[in-house]
Order: C-alpha cells, then structure tokens, then sequence
C-alpha cells in the first residue's frame, strides 16, 4: 500500500474538531520549539524541507516568505481555501474534519513572518467548512492559543473567516486578495507581488491550506526527514485524491512521487466495470489530460510537467473508455466561459468562442476541421491575459484536440451521420 | 450602536428597510475585522441577504449606507458574485453540480429528475416562490459525486430516486413554510431561509 498517513487522520476515528482531541494527539507540541527557533529559524526550516505550494502551483514557500520587504510596515498572512478547481475535495478535509492542523500551522507561519492578523479565504459553497473552522477558531481564543499574548509569549495573533461568494477566480491570489478588499474578484497586474503589496496594499503571503497544514509535521518531523519522503525537489507527502470512473474514489496520503497508476488501480480500486482508461486529469481540470499511457507517471510537480501537464491539485478524475470526449470538453469550456472574471479580451471572448465551438460539435453543426479552430482559439488566449485563467481554460482544451484527436473524429462523424 | 441609530435619520435613504440589532451587532463586529471598511462589505452582503431573503436596491443602498460605502462600490461587488442574489430566489435554491466528476457519474439524470418533478428549467424559480433549480459548477467534493447543495447543506451520492425524495420533503415542508422571505408579496419575517439555514 502506497499510503502514508500522516496528515490525513480519518482512519483514527477521533473528532479532531475538538482541541481537546487534537492536543491529545500531539497538537500544538511545536509552540515551544517555534519559540526557540525565533521567526528567521522558523522561515530556516521551511526552506530546508523544500515545502512548495500545495494549491497547485508548487512554489517553493520559504522562498515566498523570504520576499517579504523589511520595511516595518503592517503584514498580513492569508490563507487560500477557495476550494474550486473541478476535480478537487483536499482542502475540505482539514476545513470540515481536522481545522486545528491549519490554525496550527497559521500560528508559526504568522510568527515566522511576523503577520498579527490571518483571512482565511473559504470558497463561500464550504458553508460546513466556515462553520467548523470559525469554530474551531474560537475554541483557540478560549484556550489562549489566539488573540493577544498567545500562551504569555507575547505574540498577538488574530484569525478570521472571510467567505468567496461565488468566483472560482478568487483562489488566483490577487483576485482572492481583491475580494477580501470587498472588490470584485479580478485579479491584479503583478508586479508588485502580493509579498509587496498585498491585501488593503500591505506586505502579504497567501498560502493554500494544505501548504500550512504541513508546517507543524515539518517542524515534528525535522526538515530533511519530512522531505526524503517525497521525490527529489518534491519533499513530503500530499493529499492526493481520485474520482470519477473507479470503483473506490476517495482521498489519500501518499509520498510526493507515488505513480499515478497506483493511485489509479490500488487506492482507487481501478476502474468500474474494468473498463479500460480514456483519459486522466492529473489534478483538476485545468491540467492537460493524460492519456492511459501516461499514467505510470509520477505524482510530483516536475514529473507531471515533464509530461506536459501539470499536478494541479492532485486530485485525479479518470474517465473511462466509451465517455463522449465532446460532452466532457463541453463540460470543461463552460467552467471556464462561466468563470472568467471578464478583464482581459482573449480570455473573455475566447472561454466563450471555445464553448460555442465545443456545443456546436455536440450538437453535429461542426465538422473535424473546428478541432483545428479550437486549438486556433486555444493558442490566442494562451499567455495573452494578467492571470493563468486564460491558460486553464485553453491548455486542457488544447490537449484534447491534439492527444485524442481520433476519438473525437469519430465521435463527431457519429453525429452528423446522424 | 452608532450606525444603527443612523437607520433613523431622516437623511436615511432606506427608510423602510433596517437591520435587525442582531444583524447590526455582527455588522459591528465585522468592522473589527478590516482596516478598512469596505472589507466587511462581502460579509454584510451575506447577512443582508439572509435576512431580507436576496439583495433588492434598496438592500444594497442600506448596505452602503452602514458601511459609508458609495452605493456604486456596492452594486458592483454585488453583481460579480453569484452567491449575492440580485432577484428573488426560492425558499429552496436546488444547486446540482454538472461538472466533470459529477456529469461521469450521472448529474444530468439528476437534473432530469428535478425538472420532473418541480416543473422548471435550470436558470428557473417556481412561481409559487418555493423552489430555484440551477446547475452550478464544481463543488469539491468529488469523491462524493453526483454531488448537490440546497440552500446551505451538502447532499452526496446522489441517485435520481434520492433526488426525488429530497425534492418531495421540500414540497410538503415548503407548503407550511411558503416561499422564501423577500419573495415579493410575501412579509419580511426577518429570518432566513428554511430549515436548512445556519443559526
């Protein structure tokens, strides 16, 4: 079994949204030692674990830490957990089933970086995850783990809930910065970067869940011995997830570098019905597809970049042979039509042109040769927009055309036969 | 309590609409949270519209009002977000996800079903004011799919024959409750929702 269990702690069987449980199991042990290393020790060990961002990007977070400008003015850490790219449930679970391994991992980070204030940035859908964590939240003021002089360490820290409304752009993180302004989610020109000029115009680092979660096992655990987990330049474990068409979906813990195929066919229990694999996202839908002979690729930033794709979220969804790759395409462009924020025109009006692309093959008034419009389509948005939306709606598009290009020959020749 | 002795000024915009003190002690509270105090605005949005049932003009310039907000500012945060209302949704917002995970594993019969038995489309409210079906995109948690949210509670693995016996609960638990508040005609009770809202 490729499983390991670290942060993911379901099969304890204890409710870890009571602090009470989780001091028990360990929780909050590393204050002490935090208060040893200091601020810089801390921001030290999380640069030696080589932790990368666990929203999907993977950059290395120390390294985002260090950006922050000396210059004495108000800093502020916030938190990504705007949950929404399709395919994707990981940061639900510490959300909704063990909220204090975040808060935890929020209290070092903000020492380390020296943020008094933290927003947690919950997708506003999560109404379970914000009643939890906002629960969770208060239970630490309670016990003196927050709020002014933490534990008589002199450290003031406030935390709080700020809900999305309603826009998959906000977890782009200067949209997500945006809207905790009360501005509508659009993301901003960068430079500057957040770390510069962040939220209400201040020194910021947004971190996604998962990332923070891992800070307190890194500090347990040693920087070294919690990398050598994971692949080389892709230290530790992550969650990982699959569904779709298997038999077990589910989400699981796993090194850095688990081949897929395992995820696939053991933790997922292959495919329903023993089909064979059409077509795999490695992690949400915004990735490039796989096809079935790429699956033996290792779950891991830079393996899953050298295949052209990306590991996203490492939430998988396999699709299984004799799925319309037409309905599917049509599914993904509109998400993207759907959730563009509107600023740049490439993104604008080409997420709509490939969806009215797409609909038009569904319904047989295409022929093959608007695969080659679509890339067309694909190919302008591609690097012309401020943000990555423009590239998470062409490039898993794009890829479609170009690795499956028979399928959907064929599925477009079943309909205008028809 | 400043700002709710302000809903009585006759220089009031909104003078047939105010907040609950509940609502106003919250909206307090927020404006603890930011620096400045437009950060609370998203937040307040939500409170307005779970107490007068969606986000009418006048709603929004009540908002803009107790956050000293120009009202412009307001409605364009209000419009980009789906989850502000700008018109009068159902007591029962029916949101079935229709994207990947959920559309492999049957989401559109789920939609079917729905539209059987309410006898809407997506996009559409009942005109009794009890149910709004939409499709909405990903909502994470696609291990659990087809996956569905109804007001503010969570619904997995879900089959046709359970979408119609959620559906017929809420048929006989919106016929004593009538539609949602904030329908038009129907009196501001000032709570929210059905039994689905949180506390």
């Amino acid at each position: 079994m490729p499983e390991q269990r670290i942060l993911l702690r379901r099969h304890l069987g204890v409710d870890f949204t009571k602090l009470d449980n989780y001091l028990k199991h360990g929780g909050f042990q590393m204050w002490k030692r935090v208060m040893e290393l200091g601020p810089d020790g801390v921001i030290a060990e999380v640069k030696t674990s080589g932790l990368r961002g666990r929203g999907g990007a993977g950059f290395p977070t120390g390294v985002k830490w260090g950006f922050l400008p000396k210059d004495g003015r108000t800093r502020y850490l916030v938190v990504n957990a705007d949950e929404g790219e399709p395919g994707t449930f990981k940061d639900r679970y510490f959300l909704e089933e063990d909220p204090f391994r975040q808060l935890e991992g929020i209290l070092y980070s903000a020492y380390a970086i020296g943020a008094h204030v933290c927003y947690i940035y919950i997708r506003g859908e999560y109404w379970n995850s914000k009643a939890v964590t906002d629960d969770a939240i208060q239970q630490l003021y309670k016990a003196g783990w927050l709020g002014k002089n933490i534990q008589g360490s002199g450290f003031d820290l406030d935390v709080y809930v700020h809900s999305g409304a309603g826009a998959y752009i906000c977890g782009e993180e200067t949209a997500l910065i945006e809207s905790i302004e009360g501005k509508p989610g659009m993301p901003r020109l960068k430079p500057p970067f957040p770390a510069n000029f962040g939220v209400f115009g201040m020194p910021t680092i947004v971190n996604n869940t998962e990332t923070l979660a891992a800070v307190p096992v890194i500090l347990e655990m040693g920087p070294e011995q919690w990398s050598a987990l994971g692949s080389p330049r892709n230290g530790g474990t992550k969650l990982m997830g699959v569904s779709g068409h298997v038999k077990k979906p589910g989400l699981f813990e796993v090194p850095m570098g688990t081949p897929m195929r395992e995820i696939i066919y053991e933790l997922g229990g292959g495919v329903l019905d023993d089909k064979e694999i059409l077509a795999v996202i490695p992690g949400g839908s915004s990735c490039p597809f796989l096809t079935k002979d790429e699956i033996d690729v290792p779950m891991d930033f830079d393996a899953l970049k050298g295949v052209g794709s990306m590991l996203g979220t490492a939430c998988i969804t396999v699709i299984a042979e004799g799925t319309d790759l037409i309905k599917v395409m049509c599914r993904v462009a509109k998400f993207y039509q759907h959730e563009s924020c509107g600023q740049c025109t490439p993104c604008r009006q080409g997420t709509g042109w490939i969806h009215a692309i797409c609909q038009k093959l569904d319904s047989g008034a295409a022929g093959p040769e608007a695969i080659d419009l679509l890339i067309d389509a694909c190919n302008q948005i591609d690097g012309n927009t401020i943000c990555a939306h423009g590239e998470a709606a062409a490039w898993p598009i794009r890829s479609i055309c170009k690795k499956f290009r028979p399928q959907l020959e064929a599925a477009i020749r079943a309909r205008t036969a028809a | 309590m400043a700002a709710h002795e302000m809903d009585h000024d006759t220089q009031s915009p909104h003078e047939d609409l105010s907040f609950s003190s509940a609502t106003q002690a919250k909206i307090t509270e927020l404006l603890t949270r930011y620096p400045r105090k437009q950060g609370a605005l998203i937040p307040t949005l939500f409170l307005a519209q779970d107490e007068f049932g969606w986000l009418k003009p006048g709603t929004m310039e009540l908002v803009a009002h107790t956050l000293e907000l120009p009202v412009t500012t307001v409605l364009a945060t209000a419009m980009f977000y789906t989850m502000l209302y700008k018109t009068p949704h159902g007591r029962f917002h029916i949101q079935i996800c229709t994207n990947v995970s959920c559309f492999l594993l049957g989401a559109d019969d789920l939609v079917a079903a729905a539209r059987e038995v309410l006898g809407i489309a997506p996009g559409e409210t009942s005109a009794d004011g009890l149910f709004t079906l939409e499709q909405v995109q990903c909502l994470c948690a696609c291990e659990r799919a087809p996956t569905l949210q109804i007001n503010k509670k969570d619904y997995f693995n879900v089959t046709p024959t359970k979408m119609r016996e959620i559906l017929a609960d809420m048929q006989k638990e919106g016929a004593r409750l009538g539609p949602s508040v904030g329908w038009p005609g129907h009196a501001h009770v000032g709570q929210s929702h059905g039994g689905h809202s949180h506390a």
